[in-house]
């Protein structure tokens, strides 16, 4: 066990953690702000009551997510800081455009949620939209740092030195713009279809609650639309991959050997040793077809490229298929809806449906830790690709398992917390009874 | 305005940085203060002073905090060799202040949503402690850089101290005066966040006795910096500034001191805030040309040109957007507290959470 690997774990635990609340930063003002509008539109003050519920929720989780947010800004200095000091200067600029967009965040997030009665209320709608789109952008921006961690641009590899630094060229990776797509549409879906199944749950047991039908409406619209675009977004992305790291596709994808017509596999567990992937299903030249749009086209596989520098493919293959796994999942449930919904212009709340929804609630958020894991362990053993190893990266100060376990025992500490406050916020939500009952 | 026209983009930044870590100090340590507040409340209206506390810093904790990122954004991409010795060499204390930003952000939330008194009680705890505890380390972290040995150890490569280069007098005697300052801000402050007479005796009382013991305290840090970090000790005395500075700071504690005994409370916050920021002004005017010393100044281990520029045309637009968003937000919130120094006639206006 080395001071290496208890560094990446904490990166892993950390970003794993941090990822969470930013999917809900991003997406949760969205849904309050359309709540917002729905009450001033209708005059219908249970979206005021929803709009504020939800903003209730949203404070425990921007509180922690700003705070691990913090940590990860330190953590790319105290784990990292031989990547730090050489790519500080080249990515340093989307981090501060990143931290302009957090300020407008965390200031008009406090008018939100602390300005109910204070201002004006088109002008705390508008606070709301502001926190909705600079939460996204800060998401855009500090995707893109990963971006070029993927693709790194904006700068000349000179005998180790980086020279002639092009920021804006850094910024604008090859990588950036599938990499913030993906990961914009995946925060909505997640969390659109998260708070859904709370809904979901809530009203098999109080079919005609008015509160939670709207509820799991606005989540299902946002989280529904979200979801059925991203696949189409993933299928961007693997061709991104195929271009720019090959690689990393052929590790996704556990292709052993260069082909041509390669199957595309589904499921399957890579075993390294035998170069085989037992127990997957295989459809001929289905990655050569969705990788290069050519069913016959010739897909590098692990074998093209020196064995050291192979990321651990089994990792990347499973995440890789329980990201899809779930997406497949999240957009067929999200077309059942709007199917049902089109059909009966109403929204569908039949029990089959609900419970659908219920057990969908979690898989968004599963498939973002995948994706993530998907995108960070398939560049390994590099942390910027092909210019510096993750081995080359690590601080010398010894002992970092006992910064791992500490961090390890904070986060689930706060998790087991969160967990619990959102629960007891569930539970006194206003039932059928109690509509327009304030109920806070 | 020679200075002006004769700084490098590298030194724009850096007095960006400056400014960055002053507004998080006035600001965001303030917050910090009221927690030192909240721990040492006592007394027949300590619930009550827990309660205002809680009202002045809920809706802007999370903004005030961003000026932290903003500094630490700044120095890994414009000075990433400072950067990569700060955190290499202060990890442990860098790694103990991350836990209490942590905890004390997530604890100040919980604290409102959990209902039960016992929770709330619990929560209070893990709120005020790391409110002590982490301007502690901070102070810990910039005044071990002061003295230089974190460049020492970094330039001797070898293995990385881990206690030596911030477990030593020095570098205490600067986190507690973070930690004074800090509680001497937040109490200044608050008088004019209440209009409950009882209450804003009790926090005039509070800003006195930090003020004086702010006093007692720079002038340990200003003693022991003789020996512990000569380069910053010298820098203050052979500045032509340095004197003026000196006096101009002491001023505005008399000032500062003056107004909270004849009750004139905004005037003593203008004057605490300005003693504030004169006293960080003067720390890193003394410690100019180096971020790290003794090695690291304006020109070692420096981003090109290039990068200083684009981030302080980054700075500069952005402020367009944020400066308004600040006055909107401390209009909104803090209003009430610019309204006249003494008026007693209106009742208490709460910013009430969702
Ligand atoms: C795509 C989404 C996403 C990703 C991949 C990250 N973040 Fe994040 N971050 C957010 C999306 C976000 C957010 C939605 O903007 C947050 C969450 C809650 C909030 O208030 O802002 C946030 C908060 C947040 C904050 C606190 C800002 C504040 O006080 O409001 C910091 C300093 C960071 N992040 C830094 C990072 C770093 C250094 C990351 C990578 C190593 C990172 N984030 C990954
Ligand atoms: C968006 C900005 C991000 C940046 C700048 C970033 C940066 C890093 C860095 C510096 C490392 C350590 C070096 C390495 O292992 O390659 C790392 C590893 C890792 N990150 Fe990311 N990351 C980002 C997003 C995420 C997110 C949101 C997750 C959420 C799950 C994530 C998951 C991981 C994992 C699992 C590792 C460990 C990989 C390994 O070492 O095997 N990353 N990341
Ligand atoms: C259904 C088909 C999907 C496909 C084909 C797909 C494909 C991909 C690919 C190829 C990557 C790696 C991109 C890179 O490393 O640059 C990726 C990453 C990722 N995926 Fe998916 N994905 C799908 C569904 C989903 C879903 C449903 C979610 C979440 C709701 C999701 C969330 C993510 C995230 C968060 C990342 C890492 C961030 C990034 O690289 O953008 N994906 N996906």
């Amino acid at each position: 066990m080395t001071n290496l690997l208890a560094a990446r774990l904490q990166m892993a635990m950390s970003l794993g953690f941090h990822i969470i609340f930013a999917a809900i930063g991003i997406a949760l003002p969205l849904m309050m702000c359309i709540a917002e509008a729905c009450w001033h539109r209708t005059g219908d003050p249970i979206y005021r009551t929803l709009a504020k519920r939800w903003a209730k929720g949203a404070a425990i989780l921007f509180a922690v997510g700003a705070v691990s947010g913090t940590v990860l800004s330190f953590e790319l200095g105290l784990l990292w800081p031989e990547f730090m000091n050489f790519a500080g200067p080249i990515i340093g600029l989307g981090f501060g455009l990143e931290g302009f967009a957090f300020f407008t965040e965390a200031i008009f997030l406090g008018v939100y949620i602390y300005g109910w009665d204070r201002i004006p209320p088109l002008a705390h709608w508008l606070a709301g939209a502001l926190v909705a789109a600079s939460g996204a952008l800060s998401g855009i921006l500090v995707v893109s740092v990963n971006g070029w961690m993927n693709t790194p641009t904006g700068f000349d590899l000179v005998e180790g030195v980086a020279t002639n630094i092009n920021p804006p060229a850094a910024l604008l990776n090859p990588a950036f713009v599938s990499e913030a797509l993906h990961m914009t549409i995946a925060a909505y879906a997640a969390t659109g279809l998260l708070v859904a199944g709370i809904h979901a749950i809530m009203l098999r047991k109080d079919r005609d609650n008015p509160f939670h039908r709207r509820a799991m409406g606005i989540a299902l619209a946002v989280g529904g639309v979200a979801a059925v675009l991203q696949p189409l977004s993933g299928h961007y992305s693997a061709q991104v991959v195929a271009e720019t790291q090959e690689l990393k596709l052929a590790a996704m994808e556990a292709q052993f050997h260069t082909e041509r017509r390669a199957p595309l596999r589904i499921g399957g567990l890579p075993d390294v040793g035998s170069q085989t992937t037992p127990y997957a299903l295989e459809i001929p030249g289905g990655l050569s077809f969705l990788a290069y749009n050519d069913p016959n086209a010739e897909v590098k596989g692990l074998d093209a490229f020196p064995s050291d520098e192979h990321p651990p493919v089994a990792v990347v293959h499973v995440a890789f298929q329980i990201m899809v796994a779930c997406g497949i999942a999240m957009a067929a449930v999200s077309l059942w809806g709007a199917l049902a919904w089109w059909r009966t212009r109403r929204l569908p709340t039949g029990g089959a449906f609900l419970t659908a929804v219920a057990l969908a609630s979690p898989l968004g958020m599963i498939a973002i830790e995948a994706g993530w894991t998907v995108t960070e362990v398939g560049r390994q053993p590099w942390i910027i690709q092909g210019v510096m190893r993750t081995k080359d990266a690590v601080t010398t100060v010894p002992g970092l398992w006992w910064s791992l376990a500490a961090y390890t025992a904070l986060y689930v500490m706060l998790g087991v917390v969160v967990v619990m406050l959102l629960l007891h916020q569930f539970r006194s939500s206003p039932r059928a009874e109690a509509p327009t009952g304030e109920g806070l | 305005m020679g200075f002006l026209t004769s700084m490098t983009p590298a030194e724009g930044v850096a007095a960006a940085m400056l400014v960055a870590l002053i507004v998080y100090a006035l600001l965001g340590g303030a917050d910090y203060g009221a927690g030192v507040w909240d721990l040492l409340a006592r007394g027949p209206r300590a619930e009550a002073q827990r309660e205002l506390i809680a009202h002045a810093i809920g809706p802007v904790w999370e903004a005030n905090h961003v000026w932290l990122i903003v500094v630490i954004v700044l120095l890994f991409t414009s000075f990433p060799a400072a950067f990569a010795v700060v955190m290499t060499t202060l990890h442990i204390p860098l790694s103990l202040m991350l836990i209490g930003v942590v905890l004390r952000g997530s604890a100040f939330t919980f604290r409102s949503y959990d209902a039960t008194e016992l929770a709330r009680r619990r929560w209070n705890r893990v709120f005020s402690i790391p409110s002590v505890v982490t301007p502690i380390l901070l102070g810990m972290v910039v005044g071990a850089i002061a003295t230089g040995e974190p460049g020492r150890a970094a330039e001797a490569g070898g293995p990385v101290p881990l206690l030596s280069t911030w477990l030593r007098p020095f570098p205490i005697a600067v986190g507690l005066f973070a930690l004074n300052i800090f509680a001497y801000l937040a109490a200044v402050y608050l008088t004019l966040e209440t209009v409950d007479r009882e209450l804003r005796e009790d926090f005039r009382r509070k800003a006195l006795v930090s003020a004086v013991t702010l006093g007692v305290v720079a002038w340990v840090v200003y003693l022991l910096a003789r020996d512990s970090a000569p380069l910053v000790y010298e820098g203050l005395d052979r500045a032509s500034w340095g004197a003026p500075l000196r006096y101009a700071t002491g001023a505005m504690a008399i000032a500062a001191i003056a107004a909270l005994a004849l009750r004139w409370f905004a005037l003593a916050r203008l004057a605490a805030a300005a003693q504030v920021a004169m006293i960080l002004w003067g720390a890193a005017a003394a410690q100019y040309p180096y971020l790290v010393p003794p090695h690291l100044d304006m020109t070692r281990g420096v981003a090109p040109p290039i990068v200083h520029k684009l981030m302080l045309i980054a700075l500069g637009i952005g402020s367009l957007i944020l400066v308004p968003s600040l006055i909107y937000l401390f209009r909104v919130f803090k209003g009430h507290t610019f309204q006249g120094g003494r008026r007693d006639e209106e009742g208490p206006v709460r910013p009430t959470p969702a």
